[in-house]
């Protein structure tokens, strides 16, 4: 059977499952006919011109977990930041674990999407603003349609979230091949505050495949601070699509961190829509192995006096692929807007690949718009300097790696956040060094 | 301390040292000199452990172990420090870190614990005192924006934090102004004592005034073909090189 038949059969049996939001059960439908339409993104297709999704999609993936699986917070506690006191939004293959969570109602509404979806009480935040922002392909429909699960984050005006959210995404390996559809809501109201980590994370070697949509809504002066950290089994792939809309003087930035797994796609959005808004898409990637990380950003100025700021640092090693892709779109009207896209690369071995493409559309005539890209290797004279000093070539590398990425982390605002990195580096480059630059 | 015999290397096949000579003994001085591409650098490389010359003869030895098999790295943990004629930008890494993880990273090779970050601090502050460096400094990345003479100073800084057994200054005099060559020439000459040894490769007698060598080598044509006394640098400045090629020539 293929891949299109095996969804649209199982969509029966969720059809059958009775949901008290009407508007999200006709959605649904209408988002099954669409990914029937659309179907799975191919390379012919600009967009995934360079990332190959055919070793994803010939799997028979199973879309909801025949049983619920319990771990024990022993077992996970190393993937979440642990050190901090956190509202937690946690979920195990797809099913939301309450003796995990830590979420709540009181000032402002921490919770799950199911919760949100069938409690009357949420019906008009649900109505006004899921699946308002997400843009329509074949993959964000299939999410559309098969969708249950997620964080659901309501803030109300004036409210600085007191502590960090950390929303993750187990996966047993229960069923030989899995797929998820994680779905999350972020509505954050004037004068708002938000911090949010997020994560997806295997816990077996079988196959997961994880299609996450997230929509995050900033209203006037909100800020929203949110890190992804990507650092799975090699046996795990991830297809994200994350859209922010942001209202005026609101400030939205979002740091990936793509340290592993197969193939990990972020299509990250941002829609200007309002005065003096200020986005910020921040990523460090470090890869080796086979593995594929592919950043398809996009930036759309539709109001005048904001700013973008987009910097990634990538280092590439063995076969390792990376694509970066950053669409910054201005408006006629978005006159006065200032447009950063900064994308610096490490390509450390031979085999090694990035595909870089800067697009910028331009339609207003009174803006700044910068973009860079470089493409180099590691400095050896700079190792040989380092060598000279008493640093073994080891350290001395990892070094020059971390030095070179340093100007990411350095935006890094929750400091259990940054040291959790720092940490993720060192391992990764096999080194005990302390980079505290 | 340095016991070279022979030497010869070559790099992409092209013969650069043709048989050194070379003894240095602990609390001496050696200037070597010679003309542009005698060779001068490629020594100072070569007994640092740099990787792209190729030894294809001889040997050099430290403290009586030979080292021309050791990378880099671990001839630096046996005291073998090379000031840089051309100090190599690090961005994103401070001057101040780049020398706690040297300083460790040598600690740990040689079966020591880190240095406390009181003590390290203390050195820190004894040896940028030593050089008249503003501590501001420190906390810069490494030679980047640095002027050629605030290079030259970080050289001897890290030389001084790092207290090697063998110092190279591989033009340490060049790109710097007179203030600049009394403040470094100061800083050798306090870290010199009976158990170390410098070498003190370059093209003028400058130099020699201030860090006053036991012994001057003229390198020329990939060989020491003269050796001498303070004296023979004097007699270099004043006739150039040009003699000791008709000598060696003739």
């Amino acid at each position: 059977m293929s891949f299109k038949d095996h969804i649209l059969s199982s969509f029966i049996a969720l059809e059958n499952e009775v949901e008290t939001n009407n508007y999200v059960h006709k959605l649904r439908g209408e988002a099954l006919k669409d990914f029937e339409n659309l179907g799975i993104p191919q390379r012919k297709e600009e967009a995934y011109k360079y990332t190959s999704l055919k070793s994803l999609f010939n799997k028979d993936y199973s879309l909801f977990p025949k049983k619920e699986t319990s771990i024990d917070y022993g077992d996970i506690k190393k993937y979440l930041i642990h050190q901090i006191d956190a509202y937690r939004i946690i979920f195990i293959d797809g099913i939301y674990s309450s003796h995990l969570s830590q979420t709540t109602h009181d000032k402002f509404d921490v919770c799950l999407m199911s919760s949100a979806l069938n409690n009357p009480k949420y019906a008009s935040v649900i109505e006004n603003y899921y699946n308002k922002l997400a843009t329509k392909d074949g993959l964000t429909s299939l999410n559309a349609a098969f969708a249950k699960e997620g964080a659901y984050i309501h803030i109300g005006k004036n409210i600085a979230v007191e502590k960090p959210i950390e929303i993750v995404y187990f996966s047993t390996g229960n069923e030989a091949e899995m797929m998820t559809q994680p779905r999350n809501l972020v509505v954050v109201g004037e004068n708002s505050q938000v911090q949010v980590i997020e994560r997806h994370q295997s816990l077996s070697d079988n196959a997961v495949l994880t299609n996450c949509v997230t929509e995050i809504y900033a209203a006037k002066r909100a800020l929203v601070d949110w890190y992804k950290i990507q650092n799975d089994k090699l046996s795990a792939s991830l297809i994200d699509h994350t859209f922010a809309e942001q209202k005026d003087n609101s400030e939205v930035r979002i740091h990936t961190f793509s340290f592993g797994g197969k193939i990990t796609r972020n299509n990250l959005s941002f829609y200007q829509r309002g005065e003096h808004c200020n986005s910020v898409l921040n990523g460090v990637t470090i890869i080796e192995g086979k593995q594929h990380v592919d950043h398809s950003t996009l930036v759309h100025h539709t109001a005048p006096n904001c700013e973008s700021f987009q910097e990634y640092k990538q280092i590439f090693d063995e076969r390792a692929v990376g694509v970066f892709n950053g669409k910054v779109l201005v408006d006629k009207i978005a006159q006065k807007i200032n447009a950063y896209q900064q994308n610096n690369n490490i390509l450390v071995s031979d085999t090694s690949t990035i595909n870089a493409k800067p697009q910028l559309e331009i339609f207003a005539d009174d803006v700044r718009c910068s973009h860079g890209c470089t493409i180099g290797q590691l400095d050896d004279e700079a190792l040989f300097y380092m060598q000279a000093r008493g640093i073994p070539k080891k350290e001395a590398r990892a070094l020059l790696m971390f030095a070179f990425a340093n100007s990411v982390l350095e935006t890094v605002k929750i400091p259990e956040i940054k040291s959790r990195i720092t940490k993720l580096i060192a391992t990764k480059l096999g080194v005990e060094i302390g980079f505290d630059l | 301390m340095l016991k070279i015999k022979d030497l010869k290397a070559t790099i992409e096949g092209k013969e650069i040292l043709n048989g050194i000579n070379l003894e240095v003994n602990p609390g001496e001085v050696h200037a070597i000199m010679g003309p542009n591409g005698a060779g001068k650098s490629t020594l100072a490389n070569i007994i640092a452990g740099r990787e792209e010359y190729e030894v294809i003869g001889g040997e050099i030895s430290l403290e009586g172990e030979d080292i021309a098999d050791l990378d880099p790295e671990e001839r630096a943990h046996r005291g073998v420090f090379l000031s840089f004629q051309y100090p190599v930008e690090i961005p994103g890494v401070s001057v101040t870190n780049f020398m706690k993880t040297a300083i460790n990273e040598t600690r740990k090779a040689q079966g020591k614990d880190d240095m406390t970050a009181k003590d390290m601090l203390k050195m820190i502050r004894e040896k940028s005192e030593l050089l008249e460096i503003d501590r501001k400094f420190l906390s810069r990345s490494l030679n980047e924006g640095f002027s050629g003479g605030e290079k030259k100073r970080n050289e001897i800084f890290q030389m001084a934090m790092l207290e090697p057994k063998l110092a190279i200054l591989d033009e340490t005099d060049s790109g710097l102004d007179i203030d600049a060559l009394r403040i470094v020439a100061n800083g050798v000459n306090k870290l010199k004592n009976k158990d170390n040894a410098t070498i003190v490769i370059t093209h003028y007698q400058r130099l020699l005034d201030y860090i006053v060598p036991d012994f001057v080598h003229v390198l020329y044509n990939g060989r020491i073909v003269k050796s001498g006394g303070k004296e023979l640098a004097l007699e270099l400045e004043k006739r150039g090189y040009d003699w000791i090629k008709e000598e060696v020539e003739a």
